[in-house]
């Protein structure tokens, strides 16, 4: 029987042994955290976008509660209700975010424009851009495999008619979506603005025409007729100073091609606000 | 005290090798399936996960070689093997991590994560338990330690493209997910067995 009792004294002792010196070990090498930061975590949405600058929501978190000068409102898909959060736990004013949104800079889809081959590859835009700049004719635009509509935590981005489309009203602006997209065509934009250039292709004007009917072709009458001044056409491509605009509309009923766009965007925020 | 076996460089190197490549703790043991299909989605994480295997292992066994053969051997109780090596393993792994943290943050961010996942992981108590069964003595048994965790690597970083290139294809709706993934591994495992006796007869 003896044996057994050794065993067992044998296996406690080492038990208690390690577990002696994890004590030791935790409070001689204890390092020092923030008695804050978990709470300024768990305020914080934890979709790690990126949106804010930092190293998803920990290196937020953690910039925070190191540095007093950086800002709460940097969190955009949170918007106001986690500016508000981090505002009240760090005792600092409270700022309002700037809401915005993806958008993406092109409506070619398959009534204006078509496709100069038939692709069977990989089903996603990186790879069919690596094959003569996607299988559409214009290389510039929207590929349509929905790489974007992948990456979107709100599932807002829908492929429609081959190309992508976001639905602002459900966009929390955490611009995963921008950096997808293998041609750079999604970018944030406040969401107060109402007037968008959707086209991105920087050929002269009888290029562009000759692949897509929707294409800005740089003729320049937004730029004579906006009654502010707010666009100028650089690269043969319109684009709008959001500081001038008014959203009076004007330029996108004297488009040539359409590719102006006058429409509500309004992010998930601001309709969650409204109702 | 039983017969230790000792090895000459050429003994040790077969040793590393053989761990490597014959005796696979993944693809020819099937100790550790867990984290290989687990965290051998991405590259970064699967080489991560294998760099923490690493570490734990060779720390396991230079813990617990010593155990065995001067304070359980002596005194009889060699059969308590598995429940101590268990203990002390876990104990150690999370001695490393409170450590790590303490004084390397950066590896720990990069560890850290796997740390906990491996602390009583089959595949680092089966190569400590394997060590004492081989009689290897304390040099062959870090060697071989070490030889194992490469395998281990060598292992997750394959099967973690294999992985991706099943991603994109289209397989069979009743395949998708971890039945294609499984086939998958059965076939990289097969593929390891071509490895079988070429070491032995490679150094001979």
């Amino acid at each position: 029987m003896n044996e057994i009792y050794y065993a067992i004294i044998a296996v406690s002792v080492i038990g208690v042994i390690c577990a002696v010196l994890l004590a030791v070990a935790s409070k001689v090498m204890a390092v020092k955290e923030d008695e804050r930061f978990p709470a300024i975590r768990a305020c914080l949405p934890g979709a790690n976008c990126g949106a804010c600058g930092y190293a998803g929501c920990d290196g937020y978190a953690k910039a925070l509660v190191e540095d007093e000068n950086v800002k709460t409102n940097l969190c955009i898909p949170g918007a106001d209700a986690v500016s508000r959060q981090l505002s009240e736990l760090l005792g600092v004013g409270f700022e309002d975010v700037v809401e915005q949104v993806a958008v993406i800079k092109c409506k070619g889809d398959c009534t204006v424009t078509s496709e100069k081959m038939d692709y069977y590859g990989m089903k996603s835009c990186a790879a069919a851009r690596l094959l003569y700049g996607g299988m559409g004719k214009c290389t510039y635009g929207c590929i349509g495999l929905g790489d974007c509509a992948k990456v979107c935590p709100n599932n807002a981005i829908c492929l429609e008619n081959g190309i992508a489309h976001v639905d602002t009203r459900r966009c929390s602006g955490c611009g995963m979506c921008t950096k997808t997209c293998p041609n750079h065509l999604i970018s944030l934009m406040s969401d107060v603005e109402k007037m968008l250039v959707t086209c991105s292709n920087t050929e002269k004007g009888a290029s562009v025409r000759g692949k897509c009917s929707h294409g800005c072709i740089g003729c320049k009458k937004c730029a004579r007729e906006c009654p502010v001044g707010a666009i100028t056409v650089e690269n043969n491509l319109a684009s709008i100073d959001y500081d001038k605009c008014t959203d009076c509309g004007h330029c996108a009923e004297i488009c040539v091609t359409g590719c102006i766009m006058h429409e509500d965007f309004s992010g998930i925020h601001r309709v969650k606000a409204a109702e | 005290m039983t017969e230790l076996a000792h090895f000459d460089f050429k003994g040790l190197v077969i040793i590393l090798m053989s761990a490597v490549f014959v005796n696979n703790y993944v693809l020819s043991k099937f100790l550790g399936i867990c984290p290989f299909l687990g965290v051998s989605k991405k590259l970064d994480q699967a080489t991560g996960m294998s760099i923490a295997v690493i570490v734990v292992m060779l720390f396991a066994t230079a813990v617990t070689w010593p155990i065995q053969y001067y304070l359980l051997n002596p005194n009889g109780m060699g059969y308590m093997q598995t429940i101590v090596f268990i203990l002390v393993i876990a104990a150690l792994v999370q001695l490393v991590e409170i450590a790590l943290k303490k004084y390397v943050p950066s590896l720990h961010a990069t560890l850290g994560v796997y740390l906990p996942l491996i602390t009583t992981n089959c595949a680092v108590l089966g190569v400590t338990i394997l060590n004492i069964d081989e009689q290897y003595d304390f040099v062959a048994s870090m060697v071989n330690s070490l030889g194992s965790g490469l395998g281990f690597m060598l292992a997750m970083v394959l099967f973690a493209g294999v992985r991706s290139r099943i991603e994109n294809c289209e397989a069979p709706e009743a395949f998708k997910g971890l039945p294609i993934t499984l086939v998958a591994a059965s076939i990289v495992s097969v593929s390891f067995f071509g490895f079988a006796g070429v070491i032995e007869n490679l150094f001979s």
